[in-house]
């Protein structure tokens, strides 16, 4: 009984990434299933004055589907989609992505915290949170609501991260479930199968 | 996840709607067909700006303190936009949509949403390049009336000028943007010229009905804070004041693919998000 209530079914993942984000996600991404039932929601911090080229560049490395994120589109299970350039990305009920061009948070727009913040709302404890590295102390109050809803956090080992700021601040403000290298996360993401996942929070 | 936590998130969610409802019935702005996502973030914004750790505080001060209202109307309304924003859009109007619009004796445009004027004036001052100025009439509409007398006034600061000099030139100026404005005091004044071409007015897509007959709408980063309902009810507007065969122009990453409105229009630019009301069968 005890074992039911701690495995769970996964069926979004949210990313945050800032410096060398797009290294670190050309470990994971590769690494999930074809058969994944979870939806993925990714925000990178990039240049605000210029498109995303994210959703192309992935799109030829994933067996997902993956695609650039529109207002008001229904969540389909098994795709992975980006926050555009200069937009912030989130959850809505449905469930259902969203777009806003309110004020930056942590000067970023996108950012990860509002992402975070908003899927947490949205699905609760069939959330998967995973913080990777980054020079800035966006995600660390997301990644605190993901836990504090009931999902499961990961965080990128600081020593792996390419910059560990923005995983130390995540770190330290609330404990994570799991502190990974990139290839033990990707090997997570890898079980995201519909027949599973059946992630555990110790 | 801890049975406090549910408790929590339950309560939020009946907070928020009866602090909706009480917005509603006491002041007539009608929030329930805003997207509950990006209102719920800036409630919590506000919630923390005001010192109020619950929504029923809040609400408790926002029922009996008007002044709190309408500074919790900026904290809910309010987009900080740029003068010629996303400049390619700018281009694909002059280029695909001003060629028509000077076939046109007078001209009628739209500004929905237009919190505190940077696309109005963005937008008049395309149309006197354009030499279509001095015959057109720019509606520009916004429901927060703090934000209206912002852009009546035309002042910006002057440390945004140069990032809407950079956008102008990419819009494919044919002028100056300082052609447009006197810097004094650490702010742009913008050209009185412009304003008079400009109405200022209160309106809501949420509440409100079509006012005039226009060739354009354009109404950017608006729709996405708005539910499916709402967004089609503001679409069905700008569809019934369009002219036939008139131009609506919505933000970069939103699209009328999701709306029960998208049949009325064809898309002129695609790239750009610029439309064309279908002529009738």
């Amino acid at each position: 009984m005890e074992e039911a209530r701690l495995r769970r079914e996964i069926n979004a993942v949210v990313i945050g990434a800032s410096a060398g984000g797009v290294q670190a996600l050309s470990v994971l991404l590769p690494a999930l299933p074809a058969n994944s039932a979870a939806a993925l929601f990714i925000v990178v911090h990039l240049p605000r004055d210029r498109p995303s080229l994210l959703a192309e560049i992935f799109a030829r490395k994933c067996l997902l589907d993956v695609r650039e994120a529109q207002d008001k589109e229904p969540v389909v299970p098994g795709t992975v989609y980006f926050a555009p350039s200069n937009y912030h990305l989130l959850l809505d009920e449905g469930p259902q992505l969203a777009l806003s061009v309110d004020p930056l948070v942590h000067n970023s727009r996108p950012s990860i915290d509002v992402l975070f913040e908003s899927a947490a709302e949205v699905y609760r404890n069939r959330l998967l949170g995973i913080i990777l590295t980054g020079a800035n102390e966006d995600g660390a109050e997301g990644l605190a609501a993901v836990h504090d809803s009931g999902g499961i956090t990961v965080i990128q080992e600081p020593e792996t991260a390419q910059s560990p700021q923005m995983v130390m601040s995540a770190l330290r403000l609330r404990p994570p479930d799991h502190v990974l290298a990139l290839d033990r996360i990707a090997a997570l993401l890898s079980t995201l199968g519909t027949a599973g996942p059946m992630l555990q929070r110790p | 996840m801890s049975v406090g936590e549910a408790a929590r998130g339950r309560e939020f969610d009946i907070e928020f709607r009866l602090l909706i409802d009480a917005i509603y019935h006491m002041y007539h702005y009608d929030f329930r067909g805003y997207a509950s996502a990006s209102l719920r973030r800036r409630m919590k914004t506000a919630m923390e700006r005001f010192g109020c750790p619950t929504l029923s505080q809040l609400q408790d001060r926002v029922v009996h303190e008007p002044q709190v209202f309408a500074a919790l109307l900026d904290y809910l309304t309010v987009q900080v936009s740029e003068m010629f924003r996303d400049p390619t859009y700018f281009r694909a109007l002059r280029e695909h949509v001003v060629p028509l619009l000077r076939t046109y004796p007078s001209l009628k445009v739209w500004v929905a949403g237009c919190s505190a004027g940077e696309e109005a004036y963005s937008i008049a001052i395309l149309l006197r390049e354009e030499r279509l100025l001095s015959r057109t009439l720019i509606y520009a509409t916004d429901i927060n009336p703090q934000v209206l007398s912002k852009a009546e006034a035309g002042i910006y600061d002057i440390d945004r000028i140069a990032g809407f000099t950079l956008n102008h030139r990419g819009s494919g100026a044919i002028s100056s943007l300082s052609d447009y404005y006197i810097a004094a005091y650490g702010r742009a004044v913008f050209d009185k010229s412009l304003r008079d071409h400009i109405v200022f007015s209160d309106h809501s897509l949420a509440t409100d009905s079509v006012f005039a007959e226009v060739q354009l709408v354009s109404c950017r980063n608006v729709l996405i804070y708005f539910n499916r309902e709402l967004q089609n009810r503001a679409l069905g507007l700008f569809h019934d004041s369009l002219c036939r065969q008139g131009f609506l122009g919505i933000g970069a990453k939103e699209t009328l693919k999701f709306s029960t409105q998208a049949g009325g229009f064809d898309s002129l630019v695609h790239q750009e998000k610029i439309y064309q009301k279908r002529s009738e069968p």
